[in-house]
């Protein structure tokens, strides 16, 4: 039968087996494996039936602990079931696989395996995960590549059914994952002649069911449990069996052959890796490579992990085999060695040592040694060159054993030195590395071209898309390889025939074309014409071009993208460009398959989509021009440094190179031990990625302060100040009058960082300021900002040099004062237009320099935490916020406890400090003790005695006073803020949450609420609103948004806020300043518009007005202090809804797609909407009018 | 008992009410209804092809907003099989109407594209309009564009329609050309069956208090109709073609009017959004009962009466009847 050839990646393809052989999917997100759960969803959404004919049932959970305890009742009542996930998901799953195992129970776990948190979280691919659940019972089944992820699901779902052990199949994240590759297709045929469709009944006929009721699930007692425990190690000892007999059947249908334990390389090899996922194919590829060269090496892709077979791993090794390395992609710290090779040496031993069949091969010959490795740590690369230094290592006397490969450990020494000019790379491949951003659609446009070649040529493609952890301004590198043999090269490129750089900027940036290989081509989007383009080019591209005899072409994209209406997408242009001169097909063909893959992508979003797309292809080709590259350099433009000089050394030499992309080349001994970074690093980085930037209009300017209120990335910043200032002020500085009447006299000024803003323009929207002969020119306004860069960047460091004013003279309660406070929370990599960093940066702007805060993971953890830079900083004094991200679900409970060591500690600081009264003086000790920490000046004063305790107790020699000095500062204020999504907060956290609140201890909780999972891609949450479409609710919400402020103010003693800054800026800082005061949990829930609500975020301030008009978003705040007054807690703070819902919602395409294409429904569901916002309205309005008597009955411990 | 019965566009229509282009015509049960309250023909609401641009180009940028950018989120909107992206729904509409009524249907368009309005006229005439409304609702605000040139681009259009539609066409002008006899005489050379006075274009307002522009809505009354009556009685016997009268009809006074005027029919809409639709059939009985006290035996009786060429003093409509109106205050 010919197979259909289709190119997908990892996750699609584990995902359709997995769709066709499921009843009941239940899932959650989680990266990189919420894309499996996307397309069972809508599959299912579509009606895509199972192999059986019935369409899965699918359902997202709270957790992934709550989508295998779906999955465990859902088995338990006889359906096929199956989940998708990784990393710490994984984890929250491992008390109920133990359950499923024990109880027999045929289901299979898919796991796109992920690096599990420790020092650090990582999104990034390793075998930690997987290995933490070992000992669960569940067979482990790897994947190596696209195709085996097809066919080991397959495999999976196959022999769970007849073996009666539960699977767990897993393959490599972010490469198997991720990586486009053409691959054979499994048909419903090949599919259902592997499932035994007796198998499926009988799995049925042992469910629970009232009709044969039984028991499963007792409480054993000594006398019994272990015995019955061992009644299932017949199924596991038959299991590698069904496996390969599944095997064998797959490869009798379908023709691919796989053993449980894979060898690849010569039948008389004397070297041998043992190793399992993505990388035993690199390293079997690089096997056949050494093996054509002379030497005698092999690999053992191990398949069938767990139950693991030693006869069948033993079998597999040629008899010649004298030194095994087993790599592990995991690490143990304190273990005797990694899993594997604590498993290879168990094997090859205790096989041995039994002496028994068919271990004869080994009867004259010395055991094999066995050595073991790490690689790959979240996704670390391992090439060709890798495996060959392990292969040389092998040949040494006296080799590393528990060596590391691929980095340079220089603290312990146990890495492998290897060549980096060695690679194995097929001659026929053509290989093509593109530089783009995220914003020019430059990956969409290369998966598009592996599409094309993979699908209408007999030619193989395979794709990977490297991403940088920046959500505005990002950079994206495409890997494409192309070839008439598969490609089985899961690595980066490092020798391209091709490359391309979308982004002229990058090249002052980055070192684009290392990747060029002697010969090959540069294409570059450039706005100079091809005359001009060399001696705009940084020197260093000069010298590569000259040196590496580059043939170099130019086109102007940006030209022809906005002649055909494209705007900043040049992707369609690009890849035109691309076909033209890479020959990887005829031109002619090139451009209709273009096209036509333009019409099928595309098409459905309407014929003007295509029409536009079309005339970008037409016009691509003529405007692309060779340049004619000189003999010698000639430019006067240099490559930039990754940061300024003048940024602290850690910065220079640590972050720098990882900024640049270069973080490969640092040694062990550059990074912390403990996973501790300074702050205050982002203000390095200078991104450069707006196009335009904000500029201050002096003479319109009212001094409100919205604009630098709004501004989520902290570019725009305010200053009252001495007139002396002025003196010394760079050109072009410009200062009014401050009109404050605190501030008699003194000057002001606003500014704006030109090189860390990403040009959003909300600032712009809020401005209230118009100019009354030109109402289109406000007191801000965008321009260019390449030709006032330099000037904008003098002009900010100076005003970087004016301090802020003592916040002790001034009121924080207004808007305006707020903004002359500096945010510690600056230049995040968040999206532009981000609707949340508003909040956070307003948050450190009150209480910055003494809070503590607890993030959950999502968007905030990983623009506030994610290497290189974090945006979190200190105020002149040194004092900023103190952040840590501990997981996803238990950040309440994180904060909670910081809270309770804040109280211990200054409880004992207490008790401590009476103690010293005779030496430190009665009063001292008292004003200290008794101190009113309630305002600024309160807690400048308690800080000063702070000091001063610590100095006068550096005088005493006493144990209790060296106790005191450690805890003193534990006597100032200090708060803690837990902040984290919907996702978190109404989902995942919500126990914890609803637990810490419970406490009554003084935290404050601010929800960031998207209404969505953001950071994932946008799966529905419990905050989704009825009507919105989102992914896990792709035909709208069906049913209302849970109401967490309501639920929380049932407790009546917690502070609760529903806030929303574009509707009500001083209600925002109001709540904020309350929940800090209050001395008692806050939950303050923040409407944080969003790039997943898919409309242009520059008009989010405008949004969140509208939510609010129309009742989709009340405002309120519920105060338990107001109680304790004998008032009503709650103050409604916004109007009757004036608008209807659909006025607010149709603005957004995650309400209006759902018009498009489901109109009765989504007028049903927006009616619905409209009734759940006019009952929520009048409940408020009832509680808001209820009388209070004054006892609220909260008893703060 | 009297005669309501007219003939526009080729159409014999019960009487001269006709719903206008209006969201009255998004749904069907309005439309069903209409019908029901005696209207005897219905214009649909126009399909612009603009917005099926715009909000094609604008569900592009959305759904790609942000896409292939993060490695955790390489999308963050589901995308569906199919959108109702172009004219189908609006042609499903017709088609939905059309079953559904016996009056006849009349499609309405609006193009920017000669491709654009030539297919789209097609696809009406296909999905069975029994005429078609073209809306030539442009503004200009280039200072370079003659008003000839303008106009010759509508006739132009007009004939390249004509030539690929077989059903009936009517244009709908806006009142703001120099010469419109002229105009309206090439429009009905160049194809046009009738012509329909007039557009009304929504004017922007200004907020005050925020400096801005803000769209308006304001709904036509009475005193709107002697814009389009003025204009039908001068052309009416002078270029060749059936006159609809929109803008301003609220009363059977209107109504007669308009056929007085020389229109074979009215258009009705900021009525009906009002009131709602069941003033059709009040409108119908007050216009009988005028004919009735009137004398009048038939619509046909008295269309055309009152129009520049059958009354007495022609030129009551024109320019000495601004100099009169303004002498008298």
């Amino acid at each position: 039968m010919k197979h259909q050839m289709v190119t997908l990646d990892g996750n699609e393809a584990t995902a359709y087996v997995a769709h066709k052989l499921s009843e009941v999917i239940a899932i959650y997100p989680i990266t990189p494996s919420s894309t499996m759960g996307e397309f069972a969803d809508e599959w299912s959404a579509l009606g895509r039936p199972n192999l059986w004919g019935t369409v899965p049932s699918v359902i997202e959970m709270q957790s992934e602990g709550g989508a295998a305890g779906a999955v465990h009742g859902a088995l338990q009542t006889g359906s096929l079931t199956t989940t998708f996930t990784a990393s710490q998901g994984l984890l929250l799953m491992i008390p109920n696989m133990f359950k499923i195992a024990g109880e027999l129970t045929a289901a299979v776990f898919h796991v796109s395996a992920r690096t599990l948190a420790t020092h650090a979280l990582s999104i990034f691919g390793d075998h930690s995960d997987v290995m933490a659940t070992r000992s669960t019972g569940f067979a482990m089944l790897a994947s190596s590549s696209v195709q085996e992820a097809q066919d080991m699901a397959l495999v999976a779902h196959a022999s769970t059914l007849e073996a009666r052990v539960p699977f767990l199949h897993f393959f490599d994240g972010f490469r198997t994952s991720a990586e486009v590759n053409k691959v054979e297709r499994l048909t419903d045929e090949e599919i259902r002649a592997l499932v035994d469709d007796e198998l499926v009944r009988q799995h049925r006929s042992r469910a629970l069911s009232p009709d044969h009721p039984v028991l499963r699930g007792s409480a054993q007692n000594p006398d019994v449990f272990f015995q019955a425990r061992e009644n299932v190690n017949s199924y596991y000892a038959a299991c590698p069996d069904i496996v390969q007999k599944v095997m064998d059947r797959l490869a009798d249908v379908a023709g691919r052959q796989y053993h449980l334990f894979e060898y690849t390389g010569a039948p008389d090899a004397e070297r041998i890796i043992v190793m399992m996922g993505s990388g035993a194919e690199t390293a079997g590829e690089t096997a056949k490579y050494l093996n054509e060269r002379g030497d005698k090496v092999g690999v053992v892709n191990v398949h069938l992990y767990r139950p693991f077979s030693v006869k069948h791993f033993l079998e597999s090794l040629p008899p010649t085999v004298k030194v095994i390395a087993v790599l592990d992609r995991t690490k143990e710290p304190g273990a005797a060695g990694e899993p594997l090779y604590q498993d290879i040496v168990t094997a090859v031993n205790e096989g041995l040592a039994e002496g028994s069949v068919p271990y004869a091969q080994f009867a004259n010959r010395p055991y094999p040694r066995v050595i073991g490795g790490r690689y790959g740590l979240s996704s670390k690369e391992f090439t060709p060159t890798m495996v060959k230094c392990v292969f040389d290592e092998m040949l040494k006397a006296d080799p590393k054993n528990h060596f590391t490969v691929g980095i340079v450990d220089d603290v312990t020494h146990t890495s492998l030195d290897y060549d980096p000019a060695f690679h194995i790379e097929m001659p026929e491949t053509v290989r093509c590395v593109f530089w783009g951003l995220g914003s020019d659609g430059t990956v969409g446009a290369n998966k598009n071209s592996i599409k094309i070649i993979g699908e209408e040529t007999p030619n193989y493609a395979q794709g990977y898309f490297v991403y940088d952890s920046k959500k505005s301004g990002q950079v994206t590198i495409s890997h494409l390889r192309f070839g008439p043999k598969p490609i089985r090269a899961p690595y980066q490129i490092s020798q391209a025939n091709f490359v391309a750089c979308h982004q002229f900027s990058l090249l002052e940036r980055y070192d684009i074309l290392k990747y060029s290989m002697p010969g090959s081509v540069f294409l570059l989007n450039s706005i100079y014409s091809p005359e001009e383009v060399w001696d705009q080019l940084p020197v260093e591209v000069q010298k590569t071009i000259i040196e590496k005899k580059l043939r170099f072409y130019t086109i102007n994209a940006y030209d022809v993208a906005s002649q055909t209406g494209m705007g900043g997408r040049i992707n369609t242009i690009m890849q035109t460009c691309f076909f033209a001169i890479s020959g990887v097909l005829p031109r002619e063909q090139a451009i209709e398959e273009i096209k036509h893959a333009i019409e099928k992508t595309y098409g459905k979003r309407g014929d003007a989509v295509v029409k536009q797309n079309f005339e970008a292809v037409d016009h691509a080709i003529a405007h692309m021009h060779e340049v004619k590259v000189p003999a010698s350099v000639s430019g006067k433009i240099t490559r930039r440094e990754a940061v300024p000089a003048q940024a602290p050394q850690f910065v220079r030499d640590v972050l720098g190179p990882i900024i640049v992309g270069d973080g490969d080349s640092l040694p062990v001994s550059a990074l912390p031990v403990d996973g501790t970074f300074p702050t205050g690093t982002a203000m390095w980085e200078k991104r450069n990625i707006a196009l335009e930037i904000p500029v201050w209009e002096a003479d319109l300017c009212i001094q409100c302060g919205k604009c630098s209120f709004v501004c989520p990335h902290a570019v725009i910043r305010e200053k009252v100040y001495n007139p002396s200032y002025l003196e010394k002020a760079p050109v072009g500085w410009e200062a009014v009058e401050a009109r404050w009447k605190e501030f008699p006299g003194m000057k002001y000024t606003l500014a704006v960082a030109p090189e860390d803003c990403t040009g959003c323009s909300l600032c712009v929207e809020v401005c209230p300021a118009k100019d009354k002969s030109q109402v289109g020119r406000k007191a801000i306004n965008m321009a260019a900002q390449p030709p006032i860069r330099e000037s904008e960047r003098v002009k900010w460091d100076y005003f970087l040099t004016i301090p802020e004013p003592d916040r002790t003279q001034f009121s924080l309660k207004t808007v305006k004062n707020s903004q002359l406070l500096d945010p510690l929370f600056e230049f995040s990599g968040a999206c532009a237009g981000c609707g949340e960093t508003p909040y956070v940066k307003l948050l450190t702007q009150l209480f910055g320099d003494r809070i503590i805060v607890a993030n959950a993971t999502g968007c905030s953890s990983i623009y506030g935490g994610n290497l290189p830079t974090t945006p979190w900083t200190k105020n002149s004094e040194g004092r900023g916020p103190a952040w840590s991200n501990s997981l996803f679900e238990d950040n309440a409970e994180f904060g909670l406890g910081m809270r309770l060591t804040l109280d211990k500690q200054q409880e004992y600081a207490r008790e401590l400090l009476p103690q010293f009264a005779g030496q430190l003086g009665e009063q001292f000790v008292e004003a200290t003790l008794n101190a009113d920490q309630t305002n600024e000046a309160g807690i400048k004063e308690q800080r000063q005695r702070v000091h001063m305790l610590k100095e006068k107790l550096q005088a005493i020699d006493a144990p209790a006073a060296r106790q005191l000095v450690s805890l003193a500062d534990f006597l100032t204020r200090k708060s803690v803020w837990i902040l984290g999504g919907d996702g978190w907060a109404y989902d995942i956290g919500y126990g914890g949450l609803d637990h810490v609140l419970a406490t009554g201890r003084n935290v404050n909780i601010l929800v960031l609420d998207t209404e969505v999972y953001s950071n994932t891609g946008g799966q529905a949450s419990k905050s989704t609103p009825r009507a919105a479409v989102a992914k896990f609710a792709a035909q709208g919400k069906g049913l209302s948004k849970k109401d967490l402020g309501l639920i929380a103010m049932a407790y009546g003693y917690v502070y609760v806020a529903h806030i929303a800054m574009g509707a009500s800026d001083q209600q925002t800082l109001n709540a904020l300043m309350e929940a800090d005061a209050f001395d008692g949990p806050s939950l303050i829930i923040a409407y944080s518009h969003c790039i997943a609500h898919g409309f242009d975020l520059k008009k989010g301030l405008e949004q969140q007005k509208l939510a609010v008009q129309s009742g989709a978003w009340p405002l309120y705040r519920y105060n338990p202090a107001l109680a304790a007054e004998g008032k009503n807690p709650l103050l409604i703070d916004s109007k009757e809804p004036t608008i209807p819902i659909s006025q607010y919602a149709y603005n957004e395409t995650r309400y209006r797609m759902l018009l498009l294409s489901n109109e009765q429904r989504a007028e049903e569901l927006m009616q619905l909407a409209q009734s759940d916002a006019k009952q929520r309205w009048a409940l408020y309005e009832q509680m808001a009018k209820m009388h209070y008597d004054g006892s609220n009955g909260h008893e703060n411990e | 008992m009297v005669d309501l019965s007219t003939s526009y566009l080729g159409l014999t229509l019960k009487n001269p009410l006709v719903a206008s282009a209006s969201p009255l015509s998004k749904k069907l049960e309005t439309a069903q209804q209409l019908e029901a309250e005696g209207v005897s023909a219905i214009v649909m609401y126009s399909l612009f092809e603009e917005q099926i641009i715009q909000e094609s180009v604008k569900l592009h940028n959305d759904l790609m907003r942000g896409t292939e950018s993060f490695a955790e989120a390489l999308t963050y909107l589901p995308d569906f099989g199919t959108y109702s992206i172009g004219p189908q729904t609006y042609l499903d509409m017709l088609r939905k109407i059309k079953r559904a009524v016996s009056i006849p249907v009349i499609g309405s368009l609006n193009g920017v594209s000669t491709g654009g309005w030539v297919d789209y006229a097609r696809k009406i005439q296909d999905a069975g309009a029994d005429a078609l409304e073209l809306n030539l609702y442009y503004l200009s605000t280039d200072p370079t564009l003659t008003s000839a040139e303008l106009e010759d681009t509508y006739t132009t259009l007009v004939r390249d329609i004509r030539k690929r539609v077989q059903i009936p066409l009517a244009v709908k002008l806006s009142p703001f050309y120099t010469s419109l006899p002229n105009f309206a005489r090439r429009l009905v050379e160049s194809g046009a069956d009738g012509l329909v006075l007039f557009n009304r274009f929504y004017q922007p307002d200004f907020d005050l208090e925020e400096l801005e522009v803000i769209p308006n809505l304001v709904l036509s009354n009475s005193n709107e109709l002697r814009l389009p009556l003025r204009w039908i009685a001068i052309l009416y016997g002078r270029v060749q073609a059936d006159y609809a009268l929109t803008s301003g009809v609220h009363t059977a006074e209107d109504i007669v009017k308009a056929v007085m005027a020389g229109a074979s029919v009215t258009m009705v809409a900021s009525e009906f959004l009002q009131k709602g639709v069941g003033r059709a059939s009040a409108l119908l009985g007050d216009l009988t009962s005028w004919l009735e006290a009137h004398e009048y035996a038939s619509i046909n009786q008295m269309k055309g009466s009152m129009s520049q060429q059958a009354v007495a003093e022609p030129a009551a409509f024109e320019r000495a009847n601004y100099m009169m109106v303004l002498s008298s205050y």
